[in-house]
């Protein structure tokens, strides 16, 4: 068994603070994704639970152990270095077997160990070459190998996929996630790229500044940010943020952009008081080429073709929106075309905060069909 | 055009290259030739460039003389003591430079160098007397801490240059994979520093076998290779000087032509 929890977890740098005050439970086999832009502490946290670095504060625990002093070695981990950090003096076996030898594995386990986890990676006929002589995509797998081919508890992934060329990271990166779940270890893996967090992680810990700042299943993480950080820094494009205020008279609510207004359904009454930021997905936007009720009047700036739909970059008055449309629909710039915010699909944010404001009647997208075999 | 130059371009490549080699290489031949040459020849005058007769006449002379022998071997024991000091003081402080930040790492680089500013000349008598109160005046440790003395700081930065340039992340990789510090450093930072470490022995060799200054004024008795020749010079044979010459030389050569290997190619390629 190996949960991990991190208890308050500080790390500082001189004054900087890396890790500020990190609390967090991951379930045994879970694969947490630890995301977010460079110097947000992720890298450190990782290193923490490691035990390259030593935390300033907190505890760190792995399985049912308290591992805040442990050295590496005891920890039960493995971890696959952004470098790779594949040693050059050694060939690609004994690379793979040094974690094996270390822990005095006798030779026909290290041999059928060292043999296994390279076949799983597909290097088998690699095993002669020193690591000058493999290509990035190479080193790569075999720095995966030798980090399973000890079996640790805990598998440690410092953006493993980050010095691969785009093709290949694809590729790799659905075949990381295969290996991934056929192992029984618990995974951390760090990276920067929002797409690799969603596809891969169970569950993403999205973290700023040192702290985590939003914690859910990639869904929620995409559909429901929990403040307009998140919502700015997954999905490509980013969220929308407009300015906006909400008037109430009588029954209905009316929500005023710099560029026209529009009628709301479902409830606005936790949204009074606050000064207003409407969030929402350039998905989540409906275009349409002529005026109609409910709808507000924004110009088109540049249509950027992407295969699969559209992305249109439009000024809303004194806002620009960037939304997405289906790929048969070729709007000329300059022209109006008129859009349509579905109240349900938008996320309020608190203007001063960043924080979301939840009104209780919004649509969110959940996982509703599982296939188990 | 451009393919014209480009063609003079290299062959004034080669040209310089091949004078840089000559200036090196010629006084190197002459001097081997004059070794293994017989008496006469070493006195003919022009030099023939080609030597008809290869003899030992001149080394039996040269390594048959009083104190040649012992003092070839205090030259080996001396080298040996330095390189084994310097490497054991100097591959654990360059290690520490490079890879620890610590209060006075900077000043403690400058100082490292500023050694080398010293003239022999200004610490000379000072040396010799606090030598002869702590009575290791005229013996090859005294000869060989001396020595240390003189390449430690280089050994200690040029140690600190070759981890510098080995990826810390390597022996986090090892301690992720069982080792601890130590074991870390031993088998992955050392492996890879080998080369560079090799490299700054053969420096601290080639300094110790030919140093004669320190040598001549620590000894009387006890005198390494180059202090015996140096006492020796003004009244022996030609051929007695230019066998101790190529003695000087040979075995820096040789050394370097057996660890040549380490100094350009590491496992295939360069460490990194």
């Amino acid at each position: 068994m190996s949960e991990i929890r991190f208890e308050a977890v500080r790390k500082s740098f001189g004054k900087f603070h890396a890790v500020d005050g990190v609390d967090l439970d991951v379930k045994d086999r879970e694969f947490v994704v630890l995301l977010g832009p460079s110097g947000c502490g992720k890298t450190t946290l990782l290193r923490c639970l490691a035990g390259l670095e030593r935390v300033d504060g907190g505890r760190v625990y792995i399985g049912d152990r308290d591992a805040t002093d442990l050295p590496p070695r005891r920890r039960r981990i493995a971890m696959v270095f952004q470098s790779y950090a594949v040693f050059p003096h050694m060939k690609v076996y004994d690379n793979i077997a040094f974690g094996l030898r270390m822990q005095k594995e006798r030779k026909p386990v290290v041999d059928e160990r060292v043999r296994s986890s390279a076949g799983l990676l597909h290097i088998e006929e690699l095993l002669d070459r020193y690591s000058s002589q493999l290509s990035g995509g190479q080193r790569q797998r075999v720095a995966v190998a030798r980090a399973i081919a000890t079996k640790a508890d805990v598998l440690l992934m410092d953006e493993p996929l980050s010095n691969l060329d785009a093709l290949l990271r694809l590729e790799m990166r659905a075949e990381l996630k295969a290996l991934l779940q056929s192992l029984d270890a618990t995974t951390i893996y760090v990276t920067h790229d929002q797409i690799e967090a969603l596809s891969m992680g169970d569950r993403i810990a999205v973290m700023n500044q040192g702290r985590i700042v939003q914690l859910g299943n990639p869904l929620e993480v995409y559909d429901n940010p929990a403040d307009t950080f998140v919502g700015g820094f997954i999905g490509n494009p980013p969220m929308n943020f407009l300015e906006a205020e909400v008037s109430v008279n009588g029954g209905s609510s009316v929500a005023k952009l710099s560029g026209g207004s529009f009628e709301l359904t479902g409830g606005t009454a936790a949204l009074a008081g606050h000064n207003l930021l409407l969030g929402i997905r350039a998905e989540a936007i409906g275009v349409e080429t002529a005026p109609a009720d409910g709808l507000v009047r924004a110009t088109v700036i540049v249509l950027e073709p992407l295969g699969s739909h559209n992305l249109l970059t439009v000024r809303c008055g004194e806002d620009i929106l960037k939304v997405s449309i289906q790929p048969d629909l070729f709007p000329l710039a300059e022209s109006d075309v008129w859009l349509r915010l579905e109240p349900a699909r938008i996320r309020w944010m608190d203007r001063d905060t960043g924080v979301a404001i939840h009104t209780g009647t919004e649509e969110f997208a959940t996982q509703t069909a599982v296939i188990t075999s | 055009m451009a393919l014209r130059q480009i063609r003079i371009g290299r062959v004034l490549a080669y040209v310089a290259a091949l004078v840089l080699s000559a200036f090196i290489l010629a006084p190197i031949y002459l001097i081997t030739i004059s070794a293994f040459s017989g008496f006469d020849a070493v006195y003919d005058y022009p030099k023939n460039l080609v030597p008809s007769d290869l003899t030992m006449e001149s080394m039996n002379i040269f390594l048959d003389s009083e104190g040649v022998t012992d003092s070839l071997l205090r030259s080996v024991y001396v080298a040996a003591i330095t390189i084994i000091v310097c490497l054991a003081i100097g591959t654990p402080a360059g290690y520490a430079l490079a890879r620890f930040t610590f209060r006075g790492a900077n000043p403690f680089q400058l100082a490292l160098v500023s050694t080398r500013a010293f003239p022999l000349i200004i610490i000379a008598i000072p040396l010799a007397v606090t030598y002869l109160r702590v009575g290791i005046d005229d013996t090859v440790l005294g000869v060989a801490l001396a020595h240390v003395a003189f390449t430690l700081p280089l050994t200690v930065l040029v140690t600190a240059s070759v981890f510098a340039g080995i990826s810390y992340e390597l022996e986090e990789a090892a301690m992720t994979l069982g080792c601890n510090r130590l074991s870390a450093f031993r088998r992955v930072a050392l492996p890879l520093a080998l080369p560079g470490v090799a490299a700054s022995s053969i420096f601290v060799f080639v300094t110790s076998w030919n140093e004669v200054f320190a040598a001549a004024l620590l000894t009387l008795r006890e005198r390494t290779l180059p202090a015996q020749m140096l006492a020796a010079l003004d009244t022996s044979p030609l051929p007695y000087r230019l066998a101790g010459g190529f003695f000087l030389l040979a075995p820096a050569l040789v050394v370097i032509f057996f660890i040549r290997k380490y100094l350009l190619t590491t496992w295939g390629k360069v460490a990194r």
